[in-house]
């Protein structure tokens, strides 16, 4: 055992200053993709966003104009609607979610016939591309043909059929449903597997202190479950903050800007209208938020790796 | 274990098919919608069983020449499947170097570049879409399959690099060491032993790599326009624009575009829940 340890540490001293080349060449293609096409752009949005940069007056030059563009996004009310919109999906998203993923996940982690193919179906949402669950949904949710319409109507559950993406308040509602149809399976998954890993033991002490299924939930496999519902929510978080694809497709923001998210509100600023400095700074903004997030992130899944 | 009432049993195996019910009828009706002919596909109240089921959008879908919606969405198929499989093999192949990398050697600067990596892969998309929008634009890569390629690279690289450098940190360092005792050297060692032993995580991180390019909308949405380089999410989400919706092509088009992720999911889930759980950054 102990010659064996010698002879290793002799080959990594012999081969040490070959390592530190090799390291950085190992990485170097990866870094140059990564820093050329994203860090690159970070630097020169930055950049832009001290600019006026508008493309449909291009007479104007590239002023350099300072804060600005960040002053004038930060006095306008429609951002400060959108930011609410985005909070909004936010919690609501996240807070359904996190409750029907740890039910299910609850629900699959008793054993039943069928269970596991329950859980293999699980993936069906999480794989379907966010475009077509979209879709999907637009067409159910569809004023006229819908099947949510005629399914309501013929259980007698509505009167006549509702425009349900037709005003803001019941339309940003149903692109969260969208959403939450999609995300759900991934907390249920991530849930399930930290449930799997709290040993029955725990459970059978606390039934014989005589706690309830309800109170053993609270006092034995929510705090095992934190960690993973940390994780959850800071990648939830993230996700839900940067919201577009499904509002794109499902409403375009409207009605009435009701689902103008951050997100959305910032392509039009850069695409519709052109304001690329503008819209730069809106972007930037953004990043600030989601820095944050990711940087407890980071935080925590380095502690989390320290434990193992 | 406590045994179960009938009640209880009841209960869960309710809740069991509620959830599958759930997961399932919202796709199933997509697929239903895709079979139904056109008046069916109108009718009010709607017709759950289409009486004439038809193939026909399907057949459109794969014979309709010229600048036809239907001949369209296949070019753009056959752009997504390009791309997304140009992408799977650089993240793969740049990113499990750089894995093992970051995994198994040290150097100065590792830590910052590791998390500058995962970093840059949290940051919303939206935050380099309007710079990129000109260096695209002054490089020539508008409208190109090419461009859509490196973008994606760029963007789903940390993420490759950080689940495998996970998987190659699982390799015991002992089996490693004995193929660089009997002569081996590193990059050897990298390919003929770890590489091996970390195949599944491997495997799904090519999947995710697949799954994440084959979806991805923002920036193929401003980066493309022509069928030339369209992929799959913005020729669907044409079919429900501005102009006439067409809500059979659109479900047709849907479902086709839905299977190759599901197979995939489903073919390959035991791979991908265990990715998941390990990295759980993909959303």
């Amino acid at each position: 055992m102990k010659s064996a340890h010698v002879k290793k540490v002799s080959v990594w001293a012999r081969l040490r200053d070959q390592e530190r080349w090799l390291a950085w060449a190992l990485i170097a293609p990866a870094l140059i993709v990564v820093f050329a096409l994203i860090l690159g752009p970070i630097v020169r949005a930055f950049w832009m966003s001290l600019h006026i940069i508008d493309l449909k007056r291009p007479d104007v030059g590239m002023p350099f104009v300072g804060l600005a563009n960040y002053v004038d996004i930060l006095q306008q009310k429609d951002f400060w609607a959108s930011v609410g919109r985005t909070f909004y999906f936010m919690v609501v998203s996240i807070f359904l979610e996190t409750v029907f993923g740890v039910a299910v996940a609850q629900l699959l982690n008793t054993e039943f016939k069928g269970r596991s193919l329950v859980r293999t179906l699980i993936l069906v949402p999480w794989a379907l591309p966010i475009t077509i669950d979209a879709i999907m949904w637009k067409w159910i949710f569809n004023p006229t043909y819908g099947a949510f319409n005629s399914l309501l109507y013929q259980l007698g559950l509505i009167s006549g059929y509702r425009t349900w993406l037709s005003t803001p308040w019941s339309a940003i509602n149903v692109v969260i449903f969208a959403d939450m149809w999609k995300v759900t399976p991934l907390v249920i998954l991530l849930t399930l597997a930290t449930l799997q890993t709290i040993p029955h033991e725990l459970y059978e002490a606390a039934m014989m202190d005589g706690a309830s299924r309800w109170r053993s939930f609270w006092s034995v496999t929510f705090p095992l479950l934190i960690p993973t519902l940390v994780i959850v929510l800071l990648v939830r978080t993230m996700d839900a903050f940067k919201v577009f694809d499904i509002i794109y497709i499902m409403t375009s923001g409207g009605p009435a800007d009701g689902t103008k998210v951050i997100a959305y509100y910032t392509y039009i600023d850069a695409f519709s209208y052109l304001r690329l400095g503008h819209g730069a700074a809106l972007a930037y903004l953004m990043t600030v938020f989601i820095g944050l997030m990711a940087f407890i992130y980071i935080v925590v899944m380095k502690n989390r790796e320290v434990e193992y | 274990m406590r045994r179960r009432s009938v009640l209880q049993s009841i209960l869960i195996y309710a809740a069991a098919g509620l959830v599958v019910a759930a997961v399932l009828a919202p796709p199933f009706w997509l697929v239903i919608s895709s079979l139904s002919d056109q008046s069916e596909l109108l009718s009010v109240p709607v017709h759950w069983i289409p009486q004439h089921p038809t193939l026909e959008r399907y057949i459109a879908i794969l014979t309709a020449t010229g600048s036809d919606t239907a001949a369209v969405f296949r070019q753009s198929m056959w752009n997504s499947i390009l791309i997304a499989t140009c992408v799977t093999l650089i993240c793969v192949g740049l990113g499990s170097l750089a894995a093992y990398s970051f995994a198994r050697m040290q150097f100065a600067g590792q830590e910052p570049f590791l998390y500058i990596m995962l970093f840059s892969y949290m940051l919303p998309p939206i935050m380099i879409l309007v710079p990129l929008y000109t260096i695209m634009r002054d490089l020539k890569l508008m409208d190109t399959r090419q461009g859509l390629i490196l973008v994606y690279s760029a963007l789903i690289m940390p993420f490759a690099v950080w689940i495998m450098r996970g998987y190659f940190q699982s390799i015991p360092h002992d089996l490693e060491d004995a193929a660089r005792i009997d002569g081996c050297s590193r990059v050897s060692a990298l390919v003929r032993v770890v590489m091996p032993l970390s195949a599944p995580g491997l495997v799904a991180t090519a999947l995710f790599c697949f799954l994440a390019s084959w979806e991805e909308f923002l920036l193929a949405l401003i980066f493309t326009s022509s069928p030339a380089a369209k992929t799959i999410p913005v020729a669907i989400a044409e079919f429900t624009g501005r102009h006439a919706i067409d809500f059979g092509m659109m479900a047709t088009g849907g479902v086709i575009a839905a299977v190759p992720p599901i197979l995939v999911a489903l073919v390959f889930q035991r791979y991908l829940i265990s990715g998941l759980t390990s990295g759980a950054v993909k959303g």
